[in-house]
């Protein structure tokens, strides 16, 4: 298990977790009640953190390189 | 005939059009049909599983879901997020395997990994089950909207016969090459539509997005946040795990995995997707000012949320292309579905039974039950039912059962044993048959739970019986499997 790949835990934790603390309409963030904007914000987390993983992912890298002389 | 009508006999042609095109140069051999000769590159597979996410179910089914259930619909996002955090990890191994093996289908990687054929035999009939209802779900979809956008024009029972017999001529043509070109045209007309009505509806009824949710909460305190009982947060996250087990555990989206041309391809999309899922923001903002523009409507009537504002705000000729967007949200994953659901039949069914059927002969069959499986979808459609999440939440309960016994797979090549994987399948499908069938939710069924527990998704329940299962028949079965080896040793 690379360590990089916690930090996919964050939106897991976003989207599982934090509907329970923050179930509420106030205060608005970007004109969104702020439950739905704390969902649409994990979206934007999920998006970001993956990219993260994705480019720092050795085990990728090294699979990629191999398969790319295949190519 | 109105301007409406045009365009959306304009989608339609140009859907047969590019899916009659897309087979020019190719022999459609099962493996060209089905999994497009696993040649795809990262375009094209993004499409096909973009492509899976943008249905009629959200079309309609999520804006109407806003508009009838409020905060509940919420959960769409999450279900937008965390199937790609599960994809990285879970699909590069699922298509190493599958392209070593030379699989073509769902059932395929479940038969070889336990090395049974009545394992695929089974896996095949469970994803067909599940199929059946979300193929029903689009052609109601597809019904509506045609019958809404045509002003009536056409009813909804002839909309559903059109779409049917396009989406069988061409899935019987083309298969998967066919639905890859259609989704090109399709995501960025949806994606057109969904963003401008998202922005322009609310600033057209209320004057902006913020003014709306404000008129909405003052109108119905309580609506835009997660109620206490019923649809709590513990009825969310439990139905967003749910979704996102069974997300990739749907028999085509499994399949669309094997298309992709490297793994790169399905690494790459772990973070692409999610930012194309933000389009679920605008349907719901499109359902929301549904809310105080067009109220009264209820029961099964919500999934027409989204028309009903558009009729009530745009020109026939807008409308029309509202509504061809719609009609290519039920074609494209229609075709994938029926597609998908002919091959598994053929492919896992038919052929486990002639064994000494040619590929091509499959191949054959598999093209010849397409339009009988329509046949079949049709007849659920016009018979009636539920609404469009209802019909998508039962159909996602029953993929969702399969996930336990893949992971396991996945993990150790020999950590649960074959009699405990048909063990642990058939418990959670009869389970979710039971539940579904008897409608109880989880506060009848279980009287003595936490009231907290309550409002826990019924798949849940199902899905834990399956894993307690498949741990029990595995202890079982290796513990007598060791007993003859003993006794086997010993004499």
């Amino acid at each position: 298990m690379r360590s990089i790949y916690v930090l996919a835990l964050l939106p897991v934790l976003a989207v599982l977790v934090g509907p329970f603390f923050v179930n509420r309409v106030t205060p608005y963030v970007l004109g969104m009640p702020f439950l739905l904007a704390w969902l649409a914000g994990a979206l934007v987390l999920t998006s970001v953190v993956m990219a993260i993983i994705f480019y720092a992912d050795q085990a990728r890298l090294a699979t990629a390189k191999h398969s790319a002389e295949g190519v | 005939m109105n301007s409406a009508l045009i365009f959306i006999f304009l989608a339609v042609a140009l859907a047969l059009f590019l899916g009659i095109r897309a087979r020019r140069g190719k022999d459609m051999s099962l493996e060209q049909w089905a999994v497009g000769g696993r040649g795809f590159g990262a375009a094209i597979v993004f499409l096909l599983m973009a492509g899976e996410i943008y249905t009629t179910f959200v079309f309609l089914g999520g804006s109407g879901y806003a508009y009838g259930h409020g905060a509940g619909a919420y959960y769409l996002l999450g279900y937008g997020s965390l199937p790609f955090i599960l994809s990285y990890f879970l699909l590069p191994p699922i298509w190493r395997y599958a392209k070593e093996h030379g699989l073509i289908s769902q059932p395929d990687f479940f038969a070889s990994k336990f090395n049974s054929r009545w394992l695929g035999v089974l896996v095949a009939v469970v994803g067909f089950a599940a199929l059946v209802p979300y193929l029903v779900l689009q052609l109601k979809g597809l019904g509506i909207i045609v019958s809404v956008s045509s002003y009536s024009a056409i009813s909804s029972n002839q909309g559903v016969l059109i779409g049917a017999i396009v989406v069988a001529v061409y899935v019987a043509l083309s298969g998967v090459h066919g639905s890859a070109w259609t989704s090109v045209v399709k995501d960025a007309l949806v994606m057109f539509v969904a963003v401008f009505l998202g922005l322009y509806l609310p600033y057209h009824y209320y004057g902006g997005v913020g003014d709306m949710f404000a008129a909405i909460e003052k109108a119905k305190p309580g609506f835009l946040a997660l109620r206490d009982v019923g649809e709590s947060p513990v009825w969310m996250v439990s139905t967003v795990i749910l979704s996102t087990l069974g997300f990739y555990m749907w028999p085509h989206m499994f399949m669309a995995t094997y298309t992709a041309k490297r793994e790169e391809v399905l690494r790459r999309n772990a973070f692409v997707l999610p930012i194309y899922q933000l389009m679920l923001l605008f349907i719901l903002f499109v359902g929301f000012s549904a809310v105080l523009a067009v109220p009264g409507l209820t029961g099964g009537d919500i999934d027409l949320a989204l028309f009903k504002v558009s009729l009530k705000t745009f020109d026939p000729w807008f409308v029309g292309v509202i509504g061809a967007a719609g009609i290519l949200t039920a074609l494209v994953p229609g075709s994938m579905i029926l597609m998908t659901a002919a091959t598994l039949l053929a492919n896992n069914v038919y052929r486990p039974l002639r064994p000494h059927s040619s590929d091509a002969h499959v191949a054959r069959v598999a093209k010849w039950l397409a339009p009988a499986i329509m046949a079949l979808a049709v007849l659920f459609t016009l018979g009636g039912g539920q609404t469009i999440v209802a019909l998508l939440l039962m159909a996602y309960a029953l993929v969702t059962q399969l996930f336990p016994v893949l992971l396991a797979s996945l993990i150790g090549k020999h950590l649960v044993t074959r009699t405990a994987a048909f063990a642990s399948i058939i418990v959670g499908e009869a389970t979710v048959a039971w539940v579904s069938l008897t409608r109880k939710s989880v506060a009848a069924l279980f009287p003595f739970l936490p009231d907290a527990l309550k409002d826990l998704n019924v798949g849940i329940v199902a899905l834990v019986f399956n894993v307690v299962t498949l741990v029990a028949v595995t202890l079982l079965t290796r513990r007598t499997a060791g007993a003859a080896q003993l006794s086997t040793d010993a004499s």
